[in-house]
């Protein structure tokens, strides 16, 4: 690219061709006021703030919008680009409500604080202001539409970011309105961002709202708790408590995004349900007491047991610090019974992988691929942010191939798609392999030999195999698959063939971190050795005596909740550390109130190998007490060697060494070796498809009032083909009585033809579904 | 009258003959011939663009701008497809012009748009017609399936390489999609919102391709100049000012039309087409290009010539040719507040000077027409004009803004009196 020679305001500089004024003044940091501007969404030039002068321009020009040229010379501060700006200014007032003391957006407004620099003292303006109809955008969203400046940041964050224009601008002239089509309320998962991007009060939090000025509040960084992205982020913290969730711009994770997710969980913190004291049960009551006797009471009683007796399950969304204690703990006890894949099913690629599973790139990578084959997984749900990367790719003119077993809307184009049944994913794979091996002319690898391939098969095959940059990515569905490791090992043999990158969308925040710390019952923190013992899948089928489950809600983050509820109501012993009471008041033998990632300082270790540490925004809610410290102490009460740590840094060197990073991605590997050839399943008349909604994923998410109010967390409902609906005689929105292994459950049953003709989708993770069984397998209908 | 006789009724001939529309009469009377020779001689297109330039066309629709020029900026060499579009959304007030030609002489735009996507490299066409005159959508309609029927447009014309198709595109009425990138927008089937510039449409236009946008009466005065040379075109008119013009005459005048005449023609003979000032009444002021065109006294006028130059140089625009005629008992404030209420009903929004400013400069004008008018309202209305022109995304803000900076210039004491006495004084 040719360098332009210009001066602003006087300096001097060299900028690409094809830069605009905006962006050389950024590069030299000269400030020029804007609104509709953003530099993560298209130019709109239209809200004119930025207007300078240009040297033989006969009128000021949008500095946004304005190309560079050779020799330009630009005026940001003279009196003729400052009177546009002005004049600007009072255009944009006078149809503005001036009444910021009781707006939300007081002191953290674009539009208040560049008044103070254009504004007049006092309006001209004596005519009647424009009064705007509120919308409803649904319960995250609270509007103030006359308030609105029209820059149209919304709109366009929705068509080129979110993927969905949910907002658009209605009507001309002074009765342009910013609405949502249809009346619906906004129902993106990424709809947050358009608060942060309003730059007036017009679109504000709705849970935040009217709760705290900007300037009352504490900025603390931190690290998202929720998906394997880890967004960075800002917690605002008033008096001790969280008051809300800003993203914290990282280019390389989140960019200036944060999934609705990350941004509103934080209501799950403040909740009644929080467990605030250590309680004892005695004589079926719960008792309150204090730390020092709940520990002695659990060390006491977990040495009575052998260690083949006990186990230790963790969520994947704990930090790196405690689940590295959890294990160190367990195998210190002589156990090797320690496992944080609670919604895994098949486990058998333990003894043949090399490493940990992770993206296989950097995620900043997933912007610019050509060619993507993506299997089981349910992408915008369960990757939000990572998805929006997925989308650039493919609006970058990238081919997405999906193989799925349901299809729900990726908001992009899909060039190819395969929809089966659960058990024939593997099946579907081995097709794509087939495809792959004749158009290279090479032999088809052993493990696809079964492996039939059609149309689509080649169409995949051709598109993944063609393109600069190639990626296979797992999805959540997949590893929670029965069938795991020949999905595995076939998207590996697919990714070889194609010269494509193979990846593992990772499931959770730290799974990454969990794998690498060795809170698995295969290795040791990367890959030591250790005592071995029995994965979650044999801790939860072959019942345990004593069971220590560090914030797992057992009927909602397991496989199969019915063995696993089974299982730990039958065991003699179960300790539960969580943050909150929940369903374990009726199992639980002993309750320790531990922190949630606000109160607590740790890491998480993200899907590529990011090793994001944080520390503790707010101090821990009554006697809740980090969980690391607790495991610290419980270590040094069972007389455990090696657990005299001072602070949590300590405890991550001594999980991951002096260079945690390095370490960790020298660990991190999807290699694997010596899976052998299944015969095709044959599958069942009627199968279970089962994913985790977006918002059931975790004991935090779950309790947040305001994203339970959404459209992604309506109640579950049983989906079908209209075909299937017509054969088992059912009625669409009419009941449907379910049943796996155990009791049968009464859903509405609803309309879904993109779904395989014998599958039945029942969400898993869900209260309502928790007594239905495991998330994949037969399942049967009947009318009611 | 006839195609093959250069006389000054360069669009307007077909007027005077029976079923003015039908191909049968345009062919009969000269009719494709210049198309015919142009596509089967294999004329360069550079020397199509030069007599162009020779001629002295300047663009029909309200910017003058020549169109010999607005040709050669074509990136005509660039592979892929380019369009050619006819702005015919015609919607200034006072201007009524592109519709008789479409009603009276379709063919010869269809010609004129072909001849244009021969030299441009376009093999699409669209003519975007304005959405209030929908009869004149239905024979332009026609028109382009006698022409599609008779072989002038499709596939392999006249037995050569060169493909021509056409579409006809009504909008719903929208002053600001008669805005060149508007109208792209719209055609494209979004909401017509001026795009900023650049990019222009030359390079990116239509879909995203290079796009030349002309006015109807641009368009159908290309066959005239290949059939009668660029010098007999520019001799109609007057140096730089080629050929003749349709002036929409409206107002007070006796006989209202369109009048064919070359440019730098007296206004007074154009006056005198028209049947004079109505009622032998006083000329006082006059519109010379449409509503967004400064008005001017009409004494100031009459010593103006037609054409573009002489528009300019008394201090306002010969635009698309509207001239709204006032006689003395027009009231300026009224004619102003009825003005300024159209920019403010058809401003699109997308802007902040224009969205806001527009209206606040109608209200503050109906206050003083309703005798609210307070004494700072006058400096008050000359700054908002003032800082809305020039700070826009399209002309609009400028057309909104002008027609009240030259109201008061020129008539300011018949505010003032307005503000003093809560009424009028004529």
């Amino acid at each position: 690219m040719a360098k332009l020679h210009i001066e602003i305001d006087g300096k001097a500089l060299e900028v690409e061709s094809g830069d605009t004024i905006m962006d050389a003044a950024n590069q030299v940091g000269i400030p020029i006021p804007h609104f509709c501007y953003h530099k993560k969404l298209s130019i709109a030039a239209n809200c004119r703030m930025c207007l300078v002068q240009v040297e033989k321009a006969p009128k000021p020009l949008p500095a946004c919008a304005t190309p560079v040229t050779d020799g330009m010379k630009v005026y940001t501060r003279s009196d003729y680009a400052i009177q546009a700006q002005k004049s600007v200014m009072e255009f944009l007032l006078i149809n503005h409500p001036l009444d910021c003391p009781i707006c939300d957006q007081g002191g953290e407004c674009t539009l208040q604080d560049l008044a103070v620099g254009y504004g007049g003292s006092s309006s001209r303006y004596q005519e009647i202001k424009r009064v705007v109809r509120e919308k409803n955008l649904g319960p995250l969203i609270a509007t103030d539409m006359t308030r609105c400046i029209h820059c149209s940041r919304c709109v366009r964050f929705g068509q080129e970011i979110a993927g969905v224009m949910e907002l658009g601008m209605a009507g001309r002239g002074e009765h342009t309105e910013v609405m949502p089509f249809l009346e619906t309320q906004v129902a993106s998962e990424l709809s947050g961002n358009v608060i942060d991007l309003c730059p007036v009060g017009a679109l504000t939090s709705k849970p935040f709202r009217y709760t705290a000025r900007p300037w009352e509040l504490n900025r603390r960084p931190s690290i998202s708790p929720h998906d394997s992205l880890g967004s960075n982020i800002e917690v605002h913290v008033k008096d001790n408590k969280v008051m809300r969730v800003l993203p914290r711009e990282n280019e390389d994770v989140n960019e200036c995004w944060l999934s609705d997710r990350d941004r509103f969980s934080y209501e799950g913190l403040n909740t009644p349900e929080r467990l605030t004291w250590p309680m004892i049960k005695q004589n079926g009551q719960w008792v309150e007491t204090d730390w020092q006797t709940a520990l002695q009471f659990v060390a006491d009683k977990l040495k009575t047991f052998a260690p083949e007796d006990m186990g230790a399950l963790s969520t994947p969304y704990r930090t790196a610090e405690e689940l590295f204690l959890l294990q160190k703990l367990m195998r210190g006890m002589g156990s090797g019974n320690v496992d944080h894949r609670l919604r895994w099913s098949d486990f058998s690629l333990d003894d043949k992988a090399r490493g940990g599973f992770w993206l296989g790139m950097p995620v900043t990578y997933m912007s610019r691929l050509n060619r993507m084959l993506v299997v089981g997984s349910n992408l915008r749900k369960d990757h939000p942010l990572m998805a929006h990367r997925i989308r650039e790719s493919v609006r970058w003119y990238g081919e997405l191939n999906l193989i799925n077993a349901h299809e729900d809307e990726f908001l992009g184009k899909v060039h190819a798609k395969r929809i089966v049944a659960p058990s024939q994913l593997a099946a579907a794979l081995a097709g794509v392999c087939v495809a792959l091996a004749e158009q290279k002319g090479q032999p088809v690898p052993p493990l696809a030999a079964q492996g039939v391939a059609d149309d689509i098969a080649r169409k995949m095959a051709a598109s993944i195999s063609s393109g600069e940059t190639r990626a296979v990515f797992l999805g959540n569905m997949a590893q929670h698959h029965p069938a795991y490791a020949q999905i595995h090992a076939l998207a590996q043999e697919v990714a070889k063939l194609a010269g494509a990158s193979f990846g593992v969308l990772g499931e959770a925040a730290n799974s990454v971190g969990a794998m690498a710390v060795g809170a698995v019952p295969h290795h040791g923190p990367l890959r030591a050795d250790a005592v071995k013992g029995r994965n979650a899948a044999e801790m939860l089928a072959r019942p345990l005596k004593a069971y220590l489950l560090l914030a797992v809600e057992a009927e909602l983050d397991t496989h199969d909740p019915v063995t696993a509820m089974k299982s730990i109501e039958g065991a003699e012993f179960v300790v539960v550390m969580s943050p909150y009471k929940g369903k374990s008041l009726d199992y639980a033998d002993v309750l320790l109130p531990i922190a949630p990632w606000t109160e607590t300082s740790g890491t998480f270790i993200n899907t590529e190998g990011r090793v994001q540490s944080f520390g503790a925004v707010v101090k821990p809610l009554g006697e809740t007490r980090p969980a690391w410290k607790v495991l610290r102490v419980l270590g040094n009460l069972l007389g455990l060697a090696g657990f005299e740590y001072n602070d949590s840094k300590e405890v991550l060197r001594d999980a991951l060494g002096d260079t945690p990073t390095g370490n960790v991605q020298a660990y991190l590997c999807n290699e694997v070796a010596g899976v052998e050839s299944m015969p095709v399943p044959q599958g069942s008349a009627l199968e279970r498809v089962a994913e985790v909604p977006i918002y059931q994923t975790d004991a935090v998410v779950r309790r947040s009032p305001s994203l339970q109010m959404t459209l992604d967390a309506a109640l579950p409902v049983a989906r079908m083909h209209s075909r299937l609906i017509a054969k088992l005689g059912l009625a669409e929105n009419g009941r449907v009585s379910v049943r796996q292994t155990a009791s049968a459950l009464t859903l509405k049953v609803e309309r879904d033809d993109h779904l395989p003709d014998n599958c039945i989708r029942v969400p898993s993770g869900h209260p309502l579904t928790a007594n239905l069984g495991p998330m994949f397998g037969p399942i049967t209908a009947e009318p009611v | 009258m006839s195609l093959l006789t250069p006389t000054v009724k360069v669009c307007s001939w077909t007027q005077e003959l029976d079923n003015p529309a039908s191909l049968a009469t345009y062919v009969a009377h000269g009719g494709y011939q210049a198309l015919r020779r142009i596509v089967t001689e294999k004329v360069s297109g550079d020397d199509i663009i030069a007599e162009l330039k020779t001629s002295a066309l300047r663009g029909r629709g309200g910017a003058g701008f020549p169109t010999g020029l607005k040709w050669s900026f074509m990136p005509r060499a660039f592979p892929g497809d380019k369009y050619i579009v006819c702005n015919s959304d015609e919607g200034e007030p006072g201007t009524f012009k592109d519709r008789d030609i479409l009603r009276y002489n379709p063919h010869q735009l269809i010609e004129g748009m072909a001849i244009a996507g021969y030299v441009l490299g376009a093999k699409v066409g669209y003519n975007y017609i304005h959405g209030e005159i929908f009869e004149i959508y239905q024979i332009f309609e026609r028109a382009l399936e006698e022409a599609r029927a008779a072989g002038y447009l499709g596939d392999n014309l006249f037995g050569t390489d060169f493909c021509f198709q056409l579409h006809a595109h009504h909008g719903y009425g929208a002053y600001i999609c008669g805005e060149e990138t508007a109208l792209l927008e719209s055609i494209e089937g979004k909401k017509g919102q001026p795009r900023f510039k650049p990019p222009f449409p030359a390079s990116f236009g239509l879909y995203g391709k290079p796009t030349t946008i002309n006015n109807t009466e641009t368009l159908a005065s290309v066959p005239w100049i290949m059939q009668h040379g660029g010098q007999a075109f520019l001799e109609l008119g007057k140096p730089n000012n080629g050929g003749a013009k349709l002036f929409s005459v409206s107002g007070h005048v006796n006989k209202p039309g369109n009048y064919e005449v070359g440019l730098g023609t007296p206004f007074s003979e154009l006056l005198e087409m028209a049947g004079g000032v109505r009622n032998g009444h006083k000329l006082k002021a006059v519109i010379p290009g449409g509503s967004s065109a400064p008005v001017l006294p009409g004494h100031v006028m009459m010593d103006c010539t037609m054409d573009f130059d002489s528009i300019a140089k008394a201090g306002s625009m010969l635009g698309s040719g509207a001239v709204i005629v006032m006689d003395e008992t027009t009231c300026m404030v009224r004619a102003l507040e009825r003005l300024s209420y159209f920019y403010f009903e058809e401003s699109c929004g997308q802007c902040t000077p224009c969205r806001e400013g527009t209206g606040w400069m109608y209200r503050v004008i109906h206050r003083i027409e309703h005798g609210q008018g307070r004494a700072e309202d006058l400096d008050l209305l000359n700054s908002v004009a003032s800082r809305i022109g020039g700070h826009t995304i399209c002309a609009l803000g400028d057309a909104a803004a002008m027609p009240v900076q030259s109201f008061l210039k020129h008539f300011g004491d018949e505010f003032a009196y307005h503000v003093e006495h809560k009424r009028c004084m004529v």
